[in-house]
C-alpha cells in the first residue's frame, strides 16, 4: 500500500485532530504562515489573542481543567521568546502543553536571519523535552512523542520548532501513538514492598498527616485521598496547588502549610510523627527552614518522580509511582491506627488559631478577605477559580472554599504576575459550563490586560475581580515587614481607571469601594454574561496572615490580623 | 567524593547540551567529560567524572535519567572496572635532557610522538594517579602544553553497561 503523502502544515493539523485537540492558541508571524494557511479552513478552533505570553498562560489554564495537553502556536524570534515565560511557568507546575513555533528556513538557521532565534536553546532548561525538525520525514513522530512526553509521567511542556520551508515540504504521513522511546518508561505502580511499609507505618502512627499537592490533581486520585483520610481518620494539607484534592470545607482538611498556610496545618506537620507527602515536591515556601521541618515525622513520599523523592528532605519510605495507583494499593490493604487524641489536639489548635479574616471592625473600608470570601459565598459551587500573583492569591487559596479538584488555577512555581486572566480565558474554554471567576491584582491585571479585547470578541465568559489596593501588595508587605516601611516602587499610582478600561474594550465595569455595593456587584456580575470586570477599591493597609519568614522554621507563624 | 558515571544517549542532536547544561544548572561540579560513539547505532556513551556526597550523586542519576535522550546511568565508582584518560604533553627538550624524559616516559610506559628541536611531545595513558605522577616529574623540564581526553571506563568481566 503506498503511504499517504502530506505537507508539514497539513501533518500538524492532522496530528492534532488524532490526538481529540480542540483548540490551539496563537498568535502568527512569518515563519509560521503556511500554517496559518492550513489553519484557514481548518475546522479546527483557534483564539488569538494579543500577546504570545497569553497564548501559553490560556493554554496552561486549558490543560489545569481538562487534564489534556494545552496548543499554542507562534512564530519565531520575538513571537517563540514571548512564549518563554508562560513555558517556565507551565514546566514548574508540570501543566502538559505542546507549543509549535516557527523557525526560520532551514538554510538560514544559525546566520541571525531576521527573526532567528534559538528557541529549542533558549527553553532547553524550561521544558520537559523539545525539538528542532530539519527533515519532514521526522515530523509525524515528533509530534507523536511531543503529545505522549507532555502529557504522561510527570506531564510538562514540549516545544517543536519548524523551520518554514519544513511545513511546506512533503512526505508519507503515519500517525503512530503507540510511542515507544528508550530513554523514557515513566512507573506508574508502586513498588509492593515499599507500600507494604507505608501500610505498617500508617498502623502505627499516633500523629499522622497526609500532606498532598498537585500531583493527587493530576493523577486524578481525590476519591482515593479521601477514601484514605476517612477510613484511617487521618487530618489533611494541601500546598497551593493541591488545594480542591480534598473539599476545602471537608471535616479533616487543615487548609495549606508554609508561609501563609494555616497555623493548624504548620504545627501539625511540625508535631506529626507520620508524613504521607503526595504528589508533591517540598518546595521552600512550604517547609520554611530545612533542618526544622518535621523533626519528628517519618516521611513517607508517592510521586510519579523519582528526581524529587529525596531532593529537598530525608524520605523514608520512597515510593515512585502514579499518586492515584499507589493510593489505591494503599487502600486495599490499609489498617487504620488510632488517630482520635491526635485529632482532639488538631481541633484545640482549630479552635485557639482561626484564619484571621481581616474584619474591619465596622469601618467602611473594604476589605480583601472580605471580597474573596463574598465571591465564594455567592458563587456556590460549580466555579473555577484563576488567580494571578501576590496578596490577592494568597488570600484566594486561604478564603475561597475550593471543593474540586481542578478548580483553583494558579501559577505556583514560577509565581508569574500576569497569569491569572489569560488561564481564566482558557479555563473557561475547557468548561463552558462552569462560572469563571479571575481573581487578579491591580499590579498583575495590567501585565496581559490586553486580553480583554481577547475575551471580549470571544464572549468568555468570565468575572474579573481585582482586588485593587493601588500597589504591588505582596512585595509592599515584605517592605512593611523587612524593610522598614520603605516602599520603593511598589505604588501603581498612575493606574488607569479600570472600569472605563474595561468599557472601552467593550466589557461591563462595575466598581465597589464598601462592603454593601461589593455584594451587590457580584451578585450582578455572576449573574451577567461577561466578560464583567469588578473594581473592588480596598484596604492598601491589609497584609497576609498567618506569616513564616522566610528560611524560619514553620511553626515560628508569625499570627497577626483581625479576626 | 569523586564518582565516575556511564551515561548512554541517544546521539540527537543537542543531547550533549542537555546533559551538559544539567550540570551547571543545578549546580552539580563535573570534573571532566569523554564521549563517543558505541556499538549500537545511533547510541553515544558519555563518561561523566562528577564530585559529590552521595545524595547529591544520586540526584545527579536521578536527573540525567529525566532527560528523555538518556537511555542508561551506570555509576562506576564502586564497582571493578578499568579506567583510563589519555593525556598528551609538550615538554621543552633539549639534547641535553631529551635522554632523562625518555626515561622517565619509558617508566610510565609512555610514548614519545613527535620531536621538535626545543620539545617533544608524549603521549600517556593511565589512571589520575599515574598522570598527575608523570606531569609532576615532566615539569622539571618545563610543560608548554597539555590536552587530556576526559576519563572513560569500562566495568571488568564479561558485566556490560548496555546491550547493543
Ligand atoms: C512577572 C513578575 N514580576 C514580579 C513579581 C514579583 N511580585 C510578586 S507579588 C508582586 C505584587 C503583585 O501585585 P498585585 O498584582 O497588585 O497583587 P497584590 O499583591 O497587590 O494582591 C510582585 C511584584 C512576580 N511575581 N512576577
Amino acid at each position: 500500500m503506498k503511504e499517504k503523502m502530506a505537507k508539514g502544515s497539513a501533518m500538524i493539523l492532522a496530528a492534532l485532530e488524532k490526538e481529540g485537540v480542540e483548540i490551539i492558541f496563537g498568535f502568527p508571524g512569518g515563519t509560521v504562515l503556511p500554517l496559518y494557511d492550513q489553519l484557514y479552513d481548518a475546522p479546527i478552533k483557534h483564539l488569538l489573542v494579543r500577546h504570545e505570553q497569553a497564548a501559553v498562560h490560556a493554554a496552561d489554564g486549558y490543560a489545569r481543567v481538562t487534564g489534556r495537553p494545552g496548543v499554542v502556536f507562534a512564530t519565531s524570534g520575538p513571537g517563540a521568546t514571548n512564549l518563554v515565560t508562560g513555558i517556565a511557568n507551565a514546566y514548574m507546575d508540570s501543566v502538559p502543553l505542546v507549543l509549535i513555533t516557527g523557525q526560520v528556513a532551514s538554510a538560514f538557521i544559525g546566520t541571525d536571519a531576521f527573526q532567528e532565534a534559538d528557541i529549542t536553546g533558549i527553553t532547553l532548561p524550561i521544558t520537559k523535552h523539545n525539538y528542532l525538525v530539519k527533515d519532514i520525514e521526522e515530523l509525524p513522530g515528533v509530534l507523536a512523542e511531543a503529545f505522549y512526553i507532555a502529557s504522561t509521567g510527570r506531564q510538562g511542556p514540549v516545544l517543536i520548532d519548524i523551520p518554514k520551508d519544513v511545513f511546506d515540504q512533503e512526505a508519507p504521513f503515519i500517525y503512530n501513538q503507540n510511542c515507544d522511546i528508550a530513554g523514557y518508561k515513566p512507573t506508574y505502580e508502586g513498588h509492593a514492598g515499599q507500600i507494604s511499609r507505608a501500610v505498617k507505618a500508617i498502623r502505627d502512627a499516633q500523629r499522622p498527616v497526609i500532606f498532598g499537592g498537585g500531583g493527587l490533581i493530576r493523577s486524578g486520585a481525590s476519591a482515593a485521598l479521601r477514601e484514605l483520610a476517612e477510613k484511617a481518620r487521618i487530618p489533611i494539607v494541601l500546598s497551593l496547588m493541591g488545594l480542591g484534592a480534598y473539599p476545602g470545607d471537608g471535616e479533616l482538611f487543615l487548609g495549606m502549610p508554609g508561609m501563609h498556610g494555616s497555623v493548624t496545618a504548620n504545627y501539625a506537620l511540625t508535631e506529626a510523627d507520620l508524613i504521607i507527602a503526595t504528589g508533591v515536591r517540598f518546595d521552600d515556601r512550604v517547609t520554611g527552614k530545612l533542618e526544622f521541618f518535621a523533626n519528628n515525622a517519618k516521611i513517607i513520599h508517592i510521586d510519579i518522580d523519582p528526581a524529587e523523592i529525596g531532593k529537598n528532605v530525608t524520605i523514608d519510605v520512597p515510593i515512585v509511582g502514579d499518586v492515584r495507583l499507589v493510593l489505591e494499593e494503599l487502600l486495599r490493604k490499609l489498617r487504620p491506627g488510632n488517630t482520635v487524641k491526635w485529632l482532639k489536639q488538631i481541633e484545640s489548635w482549630q479552635n485557639e488559631y482561626p484564619l484571621p479574616i481581616g474584619s474591619n471592625n465596622g469601618a467602611s473600608t473594604l476589605k480583601p478577605q472580605f471580597v474573596i470570601r463574598e465571591l465564594s459565598r455567592l458563587s456556590g459551587g460549580n466555579t473555577i477559580v484563576a488567580t494571578d500573583v501576590g496578596q490577592h492569591q494568597m488570600w484566594s487559596a486561604q478564603h475561597f472554599v475550593i471543593r474540586e479538584p481542578r478548580a483553583f488555577i494558579t501559577s505556583g512555581g514560577l509565581g508569574t504576575m500576569g497569569y491569572g486572566f489569560p488561564a481564566a480565558i482558557g479555563a473557561k474554554l475547557a468548561a463552558p459550563d462552569k462560572k469563571v471567576i479571575c481573581i487578579t491584582g491591580d499590579g498583575s491585571f495590567q501585565m496581559n490586560i490586553q486580553e480583554l479585547a481577547t475575551a471580549v470578541y470571544n464572549k468568555i465568559d468570565i468575572t474579573i475581580a481585582l482586588i485593587n489596593n493601588g500597589c504591588l501588595g505582596m512585595v509592599r508587605q515584605w517592605q512593611d515587614i523587612f524593610y522598614e516601611k520603605r516602599y520603593s516602587y511598589t505604588s501603581m499610582a498612575g493606574s488607569p481607571d479600570f472600569v472605563r478600561v474595561a468599557e472601552a474594550y467593550g466589557a461591563k465595569g462595575l466598581r465597589a469601594s464598601d462592603e454593601k455595593t461589593a455584594t451587590a456587584a457580584i451578585t450582578q456580575a455572576l449573574t451577567e454574561k461577561g466578560p464583567v470586570l469588578i473594581d473592588f477599591v480596598v484596604d492598601p493597609e491589609e497584609n497576609v496572615y498567618p506569616m513564616v519568614a522566610p528560611n524560619r522554621p514553620i511553626n515560628e507563624i508569625i499570627i497577626r490580623g483581625d479576626y | 567524593m569523586k564518582h565516575v558515571l556511564a551515561v548512554i544517549v541517544e546521539n540527537k542532536p543537542g543531547a550533549l547540551t542537555r546533559v551538559s547544561g544539567l550540570f551547571s544548572r543545578r549546580g552539580f561540579n563535573i570534573e571532566n567529560i569523554a564521549v563517543g560513539e558505541t556499538m549500537a547505532p545511533g547510541v553515544s556513551r558519555m563518561t561523566i567524572t562528577v564530585d559529590g556526597s552521595e545524595t547529591v550523586i544520586e540526584q545527579v542519576v536521578k536527573q540525567l535519567h529525566k532527560l528523555i535522550n538518556v537511555i542508561k546511568v551506570s555509576n562506576l565508582t564502586n564497582e571493578p572496572s578499568v579506567m583510563r584518560e589519555l593525556m598528551l604533553l609538550k615538554v621543552t627538550a633539549e639534547a641535553g635532557n631529551r635522554s632523562d624524559i625518555q626515561q622517565i616516559v619509558e617508566t610510565f610506559r609512555g610514548k614519545v610522538v613527535d620531536v621538535a628541536p626545543d620539545s617533544m611531545i608524549i603521549e600517556v595513558t593511565g589512571n589520575d594517579d599515574k598522570l598527575e605522577a608523570i606531569k609532576l616529574l615532566l615539569q622539571h623540564f618545563g610543560i608548554r602544553e597539555v590536552a587530556r581526553t576526559g576519563k572513560i571506563a569500562l566495568l571488568r568481566g564479561s558485566k556490560i553497561t548496555i546491550k547493543s
